[in-house]
């Protein structure tokens, strides 16, 4: 079986921590270099951050985290149930933010720092956000 | 003064003046934010004129820690006032801070005496 883990946990300011910390665990047991895993735990921040910020406005609702070893890599998963994005096009964009205490860079450093992202979003149904980074060096033999 | 001890990031202040250091150490993100930002605000709301935040001791920094600094920048200036921000010459936190911008508004130093003399 490939490896992989979950996570479920409510959209709570101190679990942005707690996912960026398992992701980055899950990535250096599979090899990727501590350059690699700063990048990934930006990313992985990023994601989870919006779910706290924006999927439940004013309400608890579950973050749902998700990591598949690959081959060549790591795919990473973030859910939410949450109200979603009305336009991901424009969320996309750089200093795009409904809120002024940001920057509107989220979605840039998960893109900057991954190889493959995609972001599926329905309004009242959530957004799944799926990042893929590959390891520049091999991975040790077992 | 110390503030923060067991949370995502510590704030050490030191005032001299119209000017302060506000030296940061741990993760800065969303969890941490609200906490820099009351301080940093408190800073400005006191007068000081010229800030200078050291992000050496910083070993996460996301957009939403960018976001603060941002704001507080906004708020400063406002008034005639000028942050700058310390950080080390490379790691995850320089490279951030380079992709988002924020050092076409806020020099980043290597260290306090790199500072312009007010």
């Amino acid at each position: 079986m490939t490896q992989y883990f979950e996570l479920s946990c409510p959209n709570r300011p101190e679990n942005v921590g707690l996912c960026r910390v398992a992701v980055a665990t899950f990535a250096a047991n599979l090899g990727f270099t501590l350059p690699e895993i700063e990048e990934i735990k930006v990313a992985v921040s990023e994601a989870v951050s919006n779910v706290v910020v924006h999927a439940y406005p004013g309400a608890d609702g579950p973050i749902a985290l998700r990591c598949d070893a690959r081959e060549d890599g790591i795919a990473i998963a973030v859910r939410d149930a949450g109200v979603g994005i009305a336009d991901v096009a424009q969320a996309r964009q750089a200093s795009f933010s409904t809120d002024p205490e940001r920057m509107g860079l989220g979605f840039v450093f998960m893109e900057s720092f991954s190889d493959e992202f995609s972001v599926e979003s329905e309004p009242g149904k959530g957004t799944r956000i799926e990042m893929v980074k590959r390891r520049e060096a091999p991975a040790e033999e077992a | 003064m110390l503030e923060g001890a067991g949370k995502n990031v510590q704030i050490a202040i030191k005032r001299q003046g119209r000017q302060a250091t506000a030296r940061l150490a741990g993760e800065f993100d969303l969890k941490a934010a609200p906490q820099v930002r009351e301080q940093l605000d408190g800073l400005i709301d006191a007068g000081m004129q010229r800030i200078i935040i050291d992000l050496r001791g910083v070993r996460f920094l996301d957009s939403s820690g960018l976001g603060v600094l941002l704001g507080r920048y906004r708020r400063l200036s406002e008034r005639g006032g000028s942050i700058y921000l310390l950080t080390a010459s490379e790691g995850s936190v320089r490279t951030v801070l380079e992709m988002s911008g924020v050092r076409q508004v806020m020099p980043l130093l290597a260290s306090e005496s790199e500072v312009p003399r007010g």
